[in-house]
């Protein structure tokens, strides 16, 4: 089964990704690996990937704390991580 | 510590951490109980200001003075105390209110606080994400903001240091004249002892039934971090009115920035004797205001909402002193709540009691026999 | 979402429990509601973007629910609970107030993670976690993968792994060979189980599969290069890309906690009907226990039977339930905890994952609350729900008093949620 593709924006660049993927996959995908930057700054992606552990926070339409893997991509879904803070 | 010791202080909340503190710092034998552990209490329950009030002239001075005290100690506070200087923005929303921040302006002058008014504009500055509209500000910039569990632990290992014991998972089960009635994980015991201070704050009239110490209910919640949201401690001038009518129900805005950058929201007040749960309704309320103020405050996430009772009297001012029915017992209770800031004060209050020396500032406004006299009214 | 607020029954969660209370509950005429905090139905173990590659028992549980005239909230979580029925539902569209005659707890389990040095590291992932996040696309194609862990969810992971175009070089499990030969005997009893097994074996058969070993620690800076293994006696290290680790489940019980409901031992205490302590709120599934799919269908119908007053119809699937629960109380005992899996812990290790307290700023005198207070323990996000577990096994500590939200929860639908409404 091939999904059509939609296009969202991560940290500044074009990304295209599975319609119906959650943004948790599309951002591991692509290679991001800081999803938030940790209380003593150091880089946290994904842990659970069931919406328990809140590693996988990203900013997401200009909303904070968004939990990637409960998050579907939507066509034009604007996407900030902590790997976009460098 | 010999066996008997010179003062047992009852409860470690922040009040009594500080008075073993200040009392072991003096030479003092000490000994400290809490019937769980330190700074669990009302102390863990609460905001952290540092801030000067001005409700009546014995508060501003008892505020004032605990404030300068605290300043004095900034250096010296670990960072898990989180000491920080944000101060407090007091908020006019009409014009009419205005007049209203000059007089207290005028009146923290007066005292040696420093404040200055701040004009739509200025506040628009100082607190971007403040709601347009409103009238002005009264900013006072030497208020501070802390973490009470953690500076009432400092304070007690700050009393450690000086000699004094500790003793946690105790119960005081009855106070007699130089003698105390003690019960811990072993059983029942009788120990005798210089003074005793009860620093026990709600529940010191379990000790002392004559005590006019009710709880006060309040409500906080606490949001995700959000650096920057803002910038001070932020008060209606309103607040003022709901925190000193003692009856009813009321709720006033009342942001904290945290170190962590985490937005505290208060506040509330309600008289329901010990029921801990949460009042969905008066929540709505304290968060509904919250927004109206600060509108981007909507999209930030609360982590937790909790309750926690403030030891409150009937003229709002703490009861610090000889409790004149039982020689050798002093009260250092009912701070409601300013307990954090005047924590301080009491302490040297007490000290100054307990040593025969002048007190640093006029004790008499908060001498728990003022309460023996005529029922005072609210 | 839909406008009706007054249900007769609301299920919380939509896995294999929650489906078949809503389904059993419908059937008998009730007005039902299910919230569930996924985009899709099916829970963790029956969710999938494709439908058509679940197995036929769960394509006919969705199929029934699909028929079954339920309303379903997704994405969405419970906030609060009061004792007149009221419950706070929010998410991201905004918020809104729902009434339950009757409420039914299938909030299911999450995995329990024991520390140890570097699993905070990006491409440290939940054993579920990776499975979940294969399911939804996760390109795992030559990737080097390190699973180690414990329990059941291993097999099945490694199989999907593989299956994926994984690169396995271990699946190592925690529980010595001598406690999972107990558990195979047990299976024998079953051998549609034991087929289960084998066949997982051989999908995944170019790995090794050792038992008694486990991860002592993993490193790497931006992501996991390395992670170490032992097996009590010796050490070895191996690079790799990815590593999925977890041991075991705990039950989802934060819910049945603020609403009143007695636990026991970190699950919901249930009769056999179900119900909780408190007689409004029934719980099934892993929340009530962890047991598995076969025993979470069988509770939630019976739970939902029982919601609706059909208890004859409920205590004809009592003897299966019983059967179920007792088959997997004997194979979750195999997986006990070997002492080493404590003992990776270093006083650096970073416990609390949302605060970064490491395990050397807890004091083994205090309690939990004071260790929250003093160190923010448990204080961020995820309310404790990663570090509770695991301190529950180093410290001792029990769980947290679980305070209102349940889940964060942005303040403008709170608002909306919690002011007064006058009619």
């Amino acid at each position: 089964m091939t999904a059509p593709e939609i296009e969202i924006i991560v940290d500044g660049e074009p990304l295209r990704v599975a319609a119906g993927t959650t943004l948790a996959v599309a951002l591991l995908n692509a290679g991001v690996r800081a999803f938030r930057t940790s209380a003593s700054g150091a880089p946290r992606a994904p842990l659970c990937g069931m919406g328990t552990c809140y590693e996988c926070r990203v900013t997401v339409d200009h909303v904070v704390g968004r939990r990637a893997c409960l998050v579907p991509c939507v066509p034009g879904m604007v996407v900030h991580t902590a790997d976009g803070d460098d | 510590m010999g066996a008997r010791p010179d003062v047992i202080v009852v409860g470690a909340g922040i009040v009594g951490c500080a008075c073993a503190r200040a009392l072991a710092r003096e030479g003092l034998e000490v000994l400290v109980v809490d019937a769980s552990f330190p700074g669990g209490g009302t102390t863990a329950a609460g905001m952290g200001h540092i801030v000067v009030m001005d409700d009546s002239p014995a508060e501003l001075a008892l505020s004032a003075y605990s404030r300068g005290l605290w300043a004095e100690l900034a250096d010296e506070l670990p960072r898990s105390v989180e000491d920080r200087r944000p101060g407090t923005l007091w908020l006019a929303a009409g014009a009419d209110e205005m007049p209203i921040l000059g007089q207290k302006r005028d009146l923290y002058q007066r005292a040696g606080v420093h404040a200055e008014v701040l004009d739509a504009t200025a506040l628009r500055d100082a607190e971007p994400n403040l709601r347009l509209g409103l009238a002005g500000g009264l900013v006072v910039p030497d208020d501070r903001v802390l973490y009470p569990p953690n500076a009432a632990r400092w304070m007690l290992d700050e009393a450690r240091r000086c000699g004094a014991v500790a003793w946690r998972d105790t119960r005081v089960v009855g106070v007699a004249e130089r003698r105390v009635m003690l019960a811990r994980a072993g059983g029942v015991q009788a120990l005798d002892t210089g003074a005793v201070v009860i620093a026990a704050g709600i529940d010191a009239p379990t000790l002392i039934p004559e005590l006019p110490i009710v709880p006060r209910k309040g409500h906080l919640a606490i949001t995700d971090r959000a650096p920057g949201m803002c910038r001070h401690q932020l008060v209606e001038l309103g607040y003022l009115h709901s925190a000193h009518a003692l009856t009813g129900e009321s709720t006033a805005f009342n942001l904290q920035p945290r170190a962590t950058g985490q937005v505290l929201i208060g506040s509330s007040r309600q008289l329901v004797g010990r029921d801990a749960s949460i009042t969905p309704r008066v929540v709505g309320e304290m968060l509904r205001r919250a927004v109206e103020f600060m509108p981007p405050l909507a999209s930030l996430s609360v982590l937790r909402i909790w309750t926690g009772f403030r030891p409150a009297t009937p003229d709002s001012l703490p009861l610090i002193g000889p409790w004149p029915e039982i020689p050798g017992v002093w009260i250092a209770a009912g701070h409601e709540g300013l307990g954090i800031t005047t924590a301080t004060g009491t302490a040297e209050l007490i000290v100054a009691g307990i040593t025969g020396t002048t007190p640093p500032i006029d004790a008499a406004p908060f001498a728990p026999s003022r309460t023996m006299a005529a029922p005072l009214t609210a | 979402m839909t406008e009706r607020t007054q249900y007769d029954i609301v299920v919380v969660g939509a896995g294999p429990a929650g489906l078949g209370a809503a389904v059993e509950a419908a059937r008998g005429g009730a007005r039902v509601c299910v919230v569930d905090q996924n985009p899709h139905l099916g829970g963790q173990i029956w969710r999938h973007r494709d439908p058509s590659v679940l197995p036929g028992h769960a394509r006919r549980w969705l199929r029934r629910f699909a028929r079954s005239g339920c309303d379903w909230i997704p994405n969405a979580g419970v906030a609060s609970v009061a004792d007149d029925g009221g419950l706070l539902v929010n998410n991201m569209d905004g918020a809104r107030r729902l009434r339950a005659g009757a409420l039914i707890l299938a909030t299911g389990a999450r995995e329990r993670f024991i520390p140890f040095p570097g699993w905070t590291l990006p491409n440290v992932l939940g054993l579920g976690g990776i499975q979940a996040l294969v399911k939804q696309g996760l390109d795992v194609r030559g990737r080097r993968v390190v699973l180690a862990g414990s329990g059941p969810l291993m097999l099945p992971v490694a199989a999907t792994l593989a299956r994926r175009g994984a690169r396995l070089l271990i699946v190592a499990e925690q529980a010595s060979a001598g406690a999972l030969a107990r558990i195979a005997a047990g299976m024998w009893r079953t051998p549609s189980r034991i087929a289960q097994a084998v066949g997982y074996r051989v999908a995944f058969r170019t790995a090794a599969y050792k038992t008694g070993t486990w991860v002592v620690r993993a490193e790497g800076s931006d992501a996991v290069r390395s992670v170490t293994l032992t097996d009590g006696t010796r050490s070895w290290t191996l690079e790799c890309d990815l590593l999925g680790t977890g041991d075991g489940l705990v039950p989802n019980v934060e819910l049945a906690t603020l609403a009143g409901c007695v636990t026991q031992d970190g699950a919901i205490v249930v009769d056999a009907m179900q119900r909780t302590s408190v007689p409004w709120i029934f719980a099934a599934g892993e929340c009530a226990g962890v047991a598995g799919q076969d025993v979470a269908v069988l509770e939630g119908r019976i739970a939902g039977l029982a919601a609706c007053g059909r208890d004859g119809e409920a205590r004809a699937l009592r003897g299966a339930r019983d059967r179920a629960r007792s088959r997997a109380r004997r194979m979750l005992e195999a997986f006990a905890l070997c002492p080493g899996v404590r003992a990776r812990v270093t006083p650096e290790t970073i416990i609390c994952r949302c605060e970064d307290v490491p395990a050397g700023a807890l004091d083994p005198d205090w309690t939990a609350r004071e260790a929250k207070l003093v160190t923010r323990l448990g204080m961020g996000p995820c309310q404790g729900r990663v570090c509770g577990p695991a301190t529950c096994e180093l410290m001792g500590w029990d769980a947290q008093v679980v305070r209102p939200p349940v889940q964060p929860t942005r303040v403008g639908p709170l608002v909306d949620l919690l002011r007064e409404r006058r009619p």
